[in-house]
C-alpha cells in the first residue's frame, strides 16, 4: 500500500470524524428552529463546551486535503466558490453567535443569534450534501483540472437530493444527540418523537437520492461502496426503530454507524478518485495526479499518526468531563 | 476592476480584520493565565473571590475576541483554494504541510481546552482549570508559529526545489528553520503581548475612572498589565529592528521599499519625511538625517545600503524583464512610519502608566479624568499591527511567493470579476456588522459588570 493510498484512508478518517462530530452540532442547531428561548438554551448548552473542537475536524479534513493532495484542494474550493462563500458566511454567524448570545441579557439579542445558529446550521449541512454527490457525480473539469461549468451546473436534482438527505441526516443525528444529553423528561420525550420522525425522512431521502445515484454515477460499479451505503441504510433503519422505542442510545449509535458508514461509502465509491470529472474519465482528479511529493506524505503521514490519537483522547476525555445531563438550570452558563 | 485585484482586495480585508484579533488573542490568552495563576495561588478568602472574578471579566472579553478570530480564520484557509487555487497547486506541497500541522497540533488543543476552561469552573480542580487556559495560550501561540512558518516561506523560500513546475519540499527542517521565522515570529509574539497588555491597560483605566466599587482590583491589574506590555513593546522594538537588518540581506528590496531609497548609498541616509515620485523612481522632496538608514542596518556610520533602482536591476538580471518595484512604495514608506510612531506612542504611554501606578498609586484618583480618556488611545496597537502586515505583504509584491511565483499568475482561472465582487462585498459587510456587535457587547459587558468581594 503506498502512501497516496493511506491519505486517501487518512482523508476519509477525517471526513468521517467532521461529519459525525459536526454532524450532531450542525443537528443541535436545526432543532433549535421554533422552540422556545429556555429549550434554545439548554440546547446550546448541551454542545457548548464541545462545539468548537468538533469544527476544528472540518478545518484539519480542508488543511490535510492540502497538504496531501493540493489539486483537488485548488480545483474544489475554487470549483465551489459562491457555495463556499455562503457557508462561510453561515459559519461565521454561528461560531460567534456562540459565544455573543450569552453575553447580553436581552430577549431580542439572544433570539437574534439564536436565528444566526440555526440559519448557520442548516446551510453548511445542505453545503456538504451537495458538494460530496457532485464530486461523485462528476463536474466539468478540463486537462488542466480547472472548474469550466458555472454555479447552477451544482445545483443538479441528485446534488440537491443528497444536500436534503444531509440535513435531515443531521437532525436525526443531532435529536438523538439531544435525547442523551438533556435533563428535562418531556423535552426529552418530544425529541425522540421528533428524532423518529426525521429519520424516516431521512430513510426516505436517502433512498431517493440513492435511486438518483445509481442512474448518474457510477457507484452500481463499485461492491465496497454498495455494501457501505446498504449498512448506513440498515443503521438508519436500527435508527429509526430504536427511536421509535425509545432506545436514545442506541438510536445515536446507529446514527453515529450510519454517518460513518455514508461516508466511507462515499469514498469508496469516489477510489481513488477524488473529483471526477465529466468531461473525459482522464481528467479526473485522483490520488496519483493531484497529489503531493511522497516526501511530504511520508512527512505528514507521521505527524497525523502521532497527532490524531492524541486529539481522540484530549476530545474524548472532553466529552466525559461533560457526560452530565444538562438541566434547565444550568443555562445561566451561556 | 478584474478577478486578480479583487481578489487581492478581499485577501487583503480579510487579513487585516482577522489580524485585529489574532493578537488580542495571542497576548490576552497569557495574561488571562497569568491572572488566573496569580488567583489559583492567593490566600485570603475575598482576596480569591475577587481574582476569580476578575479572571473571568477578562476571560469573557477574551472569549469574544477569540471567536471573532476563530471565524475568520476559517475564511483565510478557505480563501487559499477558492481565490488562489494556482497558488494552491505551485506550493501546495510545502504551505499545505505547515496548515495541516496547525490544525493537528494547534487548532485542536486551542478549540478543545477552550471549551473545558469556560465550562470546566466547578467540573476541574482549580489548577487543572488554570492549565487549561495554560494550553490555550500555547496552541493560540503554537498556530501562529505554523502560519509564519508558511508565511516565511513566502517572503523567503528554502528548504526546496523546482519539480514539473511547482515547488517541492525538500526539507522540513529548513522549512521549520528558515531564518525569516524567527524575525517574523518574534516580532508578531511581541506584538500580541503589546496588543494584549495595552487592551488590559486601557479597560483597567476606564473602569477605575468610573467604576469606584471596582477601582481597587483594576488598579492592580493596570499594574500587572503595564509591566506585561513594557516587555512587549520592548520585545517588538527589539525583533523589529532585527528583522529589519536581517532583511538587508534576505529582501533588500522590501527594506529599500520601507524608506523609499531609490539609489545606492554609502552611507544611506534616512529620510523623516519624502514625496515619493514612484513612476519617475526618485523622491521629488525629502527630508533626510545622514548617515542614519546605514546606522539602522550596520550598526555603523559606513556601509552600503542597495536602492531600489540597483535591486530592479539586479532583478531584470535574475529573472528577466519585468517591474520588480513593490507597486506602492509609498504606502510602505507611510506605514512603516506609522508603524514606528504608533509604537513609539505606545511605549511613552505605558512609561507614564507605570510613574502613575507605581510611584503615584495613592494619587490615582487626582487623575481620573485623564484615565477616562484612555480608550482614546486604544487603536494604536492595532493599527500598528494593521500596517505592519501591509508593509510585510506588499513588500513582496509583485511575488506571491518571492522568486517563485508572480501573484498576477496565481489567481484561481475560474473566477469572473462579478464572483468576486459579490463575496468581497458579502464578507466585508458581514466583517462590519459583526465587529459592530462584538464591540457592543464588549463594551456593555466592561460597563456592567463590577468586581467586589460580595458572596454571590
Amino acid at each position: 500500500m503506498d502512501l497516496n493510498i493511506v491519505w486517501f484512508i487518512l482523508i476519509t478518517v477525517l471526513f468521517t470524524g467532521f461529519f459525525i462530530l459536526e454532524g450532531f452540532d450542525y443537528g443541535v442547531g436545526m432543532m433549535m428552529l421554533g422552540r422556545p428561548r429556555n429549550e434554545r438554551g439548554q440546547f446550546v448548552r448541551a454542545i457548548g463546551p464541545v462545539w468548537d473542537g468538533n469544527e476544528v475536524w472540518m478545518i484539519t479534513a480542508g488543511g490535510a486535503t492540502f497538504a496531501a493532495f493540493p489539486h483537488v484542494y485548488a480545483t474544489m474550493f475554487s470549483t465551489f466558490y459562491l457555495a463556499l462563500f455562503l457557508m462561510l458566511l453561515a459559519l461565521i454567524m454561528r461560531g460567534v453567535a456562540f459565544e455573543l448570545r450569552g453575553k447580553f441579557q436581552s430577549p431580542d439579542w439572544i433570539n437574534f443569534w439564536d436565528c444566526a445558529i440555526i440559519f448557520g446550521s442548516f446551510v453548511p449541512a445542505l453545503l456538504w450534501g451537495v458538494a460530496v454527490v457532485n464530486l461523485l457525480r462528476g463536474l466539468p473539469i478540463d486537462f488542466q483540472m480547472h472548474y469550466v461549468g458555472t454555479f447552477l451546473d451544482l445545483l443538479n436534482p441528485c446534488a440537491l437530493v443528497g444536500g436534503i438527505f444531509f440535513v435531515l441526516l443531521f437532525a436525526f443525528h443531532g435529536a438523538n444527540f439531544l435525547t442523551l444529553k438533556l435533563a428535562d423528561a418531556g423535552l426529552r420525550e418530544d425529541l425522540q418523537r421528533k428524532s423518529f420522525c426525521l429519520g424516516l425522512a431521512a430513510l426516505i431521502a436517502f433512498v431517493l437520492f440513492g435511486a438518483l445515484a445509481l442512474v448518474e454515477t457510477d457507484i452500481v460499479t463499485r461492491p465496497v461502496a454498495l455494501i457501505f451505503l446498504t449498512l448506513a441504510i440498515v443503521a438508519l433503519i436500527l435508527g429509526c426503530t430504536s427511536a421509535k422505542v425509545g432506545c436514545n442510545c442506541r438510536a445515536f449509535a446507529a446514527s453515529t454507524a450510519g454517518i460513518a458508514c455514508l461516508t466511507v461509502g462515499f469514498f469508496a465509491a469516489l477510489f481513488p478518485r477524488l473529483m471526477v470529472s465529466s468531461i473525459a474519465p482522464q481528467w479526473s482528479l485522483d490520488i496519483y495526479n493531484a497529489a503531493s511529493t511522497p516526501h511530504t506524505l511520508a512527512l505528514m503521514t507521521g505527524a497525523a499518526v502521532v497527532f490524531v490519537p492524541i486529539v481522540l483522547c484530549y476530545q474524548a476525555w472532553t466529552y466525559k468531563i461533560f457526560r452530565d445531563r444538562v438541566t434547565p438550570a444550568d443555562i445561566h452558563y451561556h | 476592476m478584474d478577478a486578480l485585484i479583487l481578489s487581492r482586495l478581499q485577501f487583503a480585508i480579510t487579513t487585516i480584520y482577522h489580524f485585529l484579533f489574532v493578537p488580542v488573542t495571542l497576548g490576552l490568552s497569557i495574561f488571562v493565565a497569568l491572572l488566573e495563576t496569580w488567583y489559583v495561588f492567593s490566600g485570603s478568602y475575598y482576596e480569591r473571590l475577587k481574582l476569580k472574578r476578575l479572571v473571568k471579566f477578562f476571560g469573557t472579553i477574551f472569549l469574544i475576541n477569540f471567536a471573532m478570530g476563530v471565524v475568520t480564520g476559517i475564511v483565510q484557509e478557505f480563501h487559499f483554494g477558492m481565490n488562489w487555487s494556482e497558488y494552491a497547486r505551485f506550493m501546495g506541497d510545502i504551505f499545505g504541510a505547515p496548515l495541516a500541522l496547525e490544525a493537528l497540533t494547534a487548532f485542536f488543543i486551542e478549540s478543545t481546552f477552550i471549551g473545558l476552561w469556560i465550562f470546566g469552573w466547578d467540573k476541574l480542580s482549580e489548577k487543572l482549570h488554570c492549565l487549561c487556559i495554560w494550553i490555550v495560550a500555547f496552541g493560540s501561540n503554537l498556530s501562529a508559529f505554523w502560519i509564519l512558518v508558511a508565511n516565511s516561506f513566502m517572503q523567503h523560500p528554502v528548504g526546496y526545489e523546482i519539480q514539473d513546475g511547482r515547488a517541492v519540499m525538500t526539507s522540513f527542517f529548513d522549512l521549520v528553520t528558515n531564518p525569516y521565522v524567527l524575525g517574523e515570529y518574534s516580532h508578531a509574539f511581541f506584538a500580541g503581548i503589546t496588543t494584549g497588555g495595552f487592551l488590559v491597560i486601557v479597560v483597567s483605566a476606564w473602569k477605575v475612572a468610573t467604576d469606584s466599587v471596582s477601582r481597587e482590583m483594576f488598579v492592580r491589574t493596570m499594574r500587572r498589565a503595564v509591566l506585561f506590555t513594557l516587555v512587549g513593546l520592548l520585545g517588538v522594538m527589539g525583533s523589529g529592528h532585527m528583522h529589519a537588518q536581517y532583511l538587508a540581506t534576505a529582501n533588500p528590496m522590501k527594506l529599500a521599499s520601507f524608506e523609499a531609497l531609490w539609489e545606492t548609498e554609502d552611507p544611506a541616509p534616512f529620510a523623516v519625511v519624502a514625496d515619493i515620485n514612484q513612476d519617475a523612481r526618485r523622491n521629488d522632496a525629502e527630508i533626510l538625517i545622514p548617515r542614519m538608514f546605514t546606522f539602522m542596518v550596520h550598526n555603523s556610520f559606513s556601509g552600503e545600503v542597495k536602492g531600489i533602482n540597483d535591486l530592479q536591476r539586479e532583478a531584470e538580471e535574475k529573472y528577466g524583464s519585468g517591474y520588480y518595484i513593490p507597486n506602492d512604495v509609498r504606502g510602505m514608506f507611510w506605514s512603516f512610519r506609522t508603524m514606528i510612531g504608533a509604537g513609539g506612542l505606545m511605549l511613552l504611554i505605558v512609561l507614564g502608566m507605570y510613574y502613575l501606578t507605581f510611584w503615584r498609586r495613592s494619587h490615582i484618583t487626582e487623575h481620573l479624568q485623564c484615565l477616562k480618556l484612555m480608550p482614546l488611545l486604544l487603536p494604536l496597537p492595532f493599527v500598528a499591527n494593521s500596517v505592519g502586515w501591509y508593509i510585510a505583504e506588499a513588500g513582496r509584491q509583485p511575488w506571491i511567493v518571492v522568486g517563485l511565483q508572480k501573484t498576477a499568475v496565481a489567481v484561481s482561472p475560474n473566477l469572473s470579476a462579478n464572483e468576486v465582487w459579490l463575496t468581497l462585498i458579502g464578507f466585508t459587510a458581514i466583517y462590519l456588522f459583526l465587529a459592530v456587535l462584538a464591540v457592543f457587547a464588549a463594551v456593555m459587558f466592561i460597563r456592567r459588570t463590577q468586581i467586589t468581594a460580595e458572596e454571590e
